[in-house]
């Protein structure tokens, strides 16, 4: 088993109903908890708050977030197991963001082999 | 923790009404926002970290929270609700203010108040009930404008318009003031009476969503009987009325969900604890001199609902509830329903008399089930082509999918020769018009 890093970009549905919200709440739920039972997630991770600071250079410029566009920002991150990076490209297909226009990043944890 | 039905939409009114008494009417706007807010916090938080013990508290105390925040920073940019206009100013009484506001006893009220509020007399009473199910029922103007067979553009300038008018009065309805609260009741069990119907009866082609009006109709007619002073006979009679209607939801559409006929119902599939919940409610209705027309019509239900069968059924006592249906609000479709009793009692040809005789009938001209009745009648005659005619006529003016293909039915059923005296007669598919 190797280790993956899912970063979520976007995929703010902007102002929605109520029963919009929960139903994308329930979507992600359901998915989160599909992946745990087959026991594929390492650390279902946390989301970022928006605002933030950037820090940059050798000047070491401090600038306040959100950076660049809405769907951009990194909005939460999740920790995952998978046989290799393909599989973990198929398991990120499930994910709901996709249906508002957001992103997955699939990263993998890179190995420290002594 | 997996989440109750339409959580955040019933949870949406609740904050929406006791944000509104903390800002004022005036500030709506800004007590929706916080609620939008609070709810995008949830969608963003939840989906990694699951949902809470409590997710209707989670989401009551951080829209808390933003309500602070939004009094703190803007506490000298806006006025708020007049009465805690001073609470509010003063850091000492802003947090016990907002605690109490907060309380679930607190929102309760509020919710009550919303209501009264939503039913301004300068207000139709569409756009009562639409300002109902937008700000007390969570539904966006798009689920308001689906629910009504409505534009969006229209339902969007509907609801606007009416929320500038509830804006002029800056504070929520005061429920202390009796007589106010009284003056005002008829016009608030009269909005949840149609919104209720609306789900019963209405033209919304999603039969999910016609069961959700109904539901809310129900459960903010329950707040209305948790208040003394609103608690009359008439609203008992209103609230035995929706259950004993309630009861008979299930049966409204067939194995395949098409609409079927009252007289092909099956009536195993009736809701039998609503029904006892209902005659029990019109027990407690019937405490004082009071008569109003939902008394009346919750009497028909009951009827209907503790009959073994359509034939069965003690049509005589159903005619005389109408006749005195008829006397208290008198219209056309309670006048059809009428006629359909009449023809069940005493012929289809007495029942047709009836239909031609009612009075405004031309307000029932778009209506299909008019059509549908004189259809239903001449077929039970035995004349087939004119029955044919006239459910072909009740055809073209269905409003959703379900009615056309439960008319297309109707139609098909007149296939063949005019009977003779022999045929036994169909039964009279009653429409369980509005």
């Amino acid at each position: 088993m190797s280790e993956f890093l899912f970063l979520y970009r976007g995929g703010e549905s902007g102002r929605s109903s109520p029963e919009m919200a929960q139903q994308t709440i329930q979507k992600w739920m359901a998915w989160m908890k599909e992946l745990g039972a087959k026991g594929h997630i390492k650390d279902q991770g946390h989301p970022l708050e928006r605002a933030g600071k950037l820090v940059k250079g050798q000047k070491k410029v401090v600038t306040d977030g959100p950076f660049a566009e809405t769907k951009d920002i990194v909005g939460g991150y999740t920790l995952i197991q998978a046989n290799d990076l393909s599989q973990a490209t198929e398991l990120s297909l499930g994910c709901p963001i996709f249906e508002f226009g957001g992103s997955v990043e699939v990263r993998p944890i890179m190995q420290l082999s002594m | 923790m997996e989440l109750e039905e339409h959580l955040f939409r019933r949870e949406a009114g609740r904050i929406t009404a006791a944000l509104t008494r903390l800002f004022g009417m005036h500030n709506l706007a800004l007590a929706e926002d916080v609620v939008q807010d609070a709810f995008l916090r949830a969608l963003e938080v939840w989906k990694f970290r699951g949902v809470p013990e409590n997710p209707a508290a989670w989401l009551m105390a951080t829209a808390k929270n933003r309500a602070l925040d939004v009094l703190r920073r803007e506490r000298t940019a806006r006025t708020y609700a007049p009465e805690l206009g001073r609470l509010l100013e003063s850091e000492w009484t802003l947090v016990p203010t907002i605690q109490e506001a907060f309380s679930p006893a607190a929102i309760k009220d509020d919710e009550l108040r919303m209501m009264f509020s939503c039913c301004h007399p300068r207000l139709s009473e569409e756009s009562q009930i639409a300002l109902i199910l937008h700000i007390l029922c969570g539904f966006s103007v798009d689920e308001v404008a689906g629910a009504f067979v409505s534009g969006h553009a229209a339902m969007e300038k509907r609801i606007t318009r009416a929320k500038k008018v509830l804006a002029e009065s800056k504070k929520l309805f005061e429920i202390a003031d009796g007589q106010d609260f009284s003056t005002r009741l008829p016009a608030v069990q009269r909005a949840l009476y149609l919104l209720f119907n609306e789900g019963y009866h209405g033209a919304s082609p999603q039969s999910a969503v016609r069961t959700e009006l109904c539901q809310e109709a129900m459960r903010l007619t329950k707040i209305l009987l948790g208040h003394p002073l609103a608690a009359t006979p008439a609203t008992y009679a209103l609230a035995a009325l929706m259950c004993l209607h309630g009861a008979r939801l299930p049966s409204r559409l067939d194995a395949a969900g098409n609409l079927s006929s009252f007289f092909e119902q099956d009536r195993s599939r009736w809701d039998a604890k609503l029904i006892a919940e209902g005659q029990e409610l019109l027990n407690l209705a019937a405490t004082g001199p009071e008569l109003s027309e939902y008394h009346v019509e919750a009497g028909i239900a009951a009827m209907h609902a503790t009959a073994p069968s359509a034939e069965r059924t003690d049509w005589r006592t159903i005619l005389s509830f109408y006749d005195t249906l008829l006397s208290i609000r008198p219209s056309p479709v309670v006048a059809l329903n009428r006629a359909i009793a009449v023809a069940e009692l005493e012929g289809p040809e007495r029942g047709l008399q009836e239909l031609r005789a009612i009075e405004g009938r031309e307000r029932l001209l778009s209506y299909p089930f008019y059509s549908a009745a004189f259809g239903e009648l001449e077929l039970r005659r035995g004349k087939r082509k004119v029955a044919r005619e006239h459910f072909e006529a009740a055809l073209l003016l269905a409003r959703s999918p379900m009615e056309r293909q439960f008319l297309q039915k109707r139609v098909d059923a007149c296939e063949g020769e005019d009977a003779t005296a022999e045929t036994p007669p169909a039964r009279v598919q009653k429409a369980e018009a509005r």
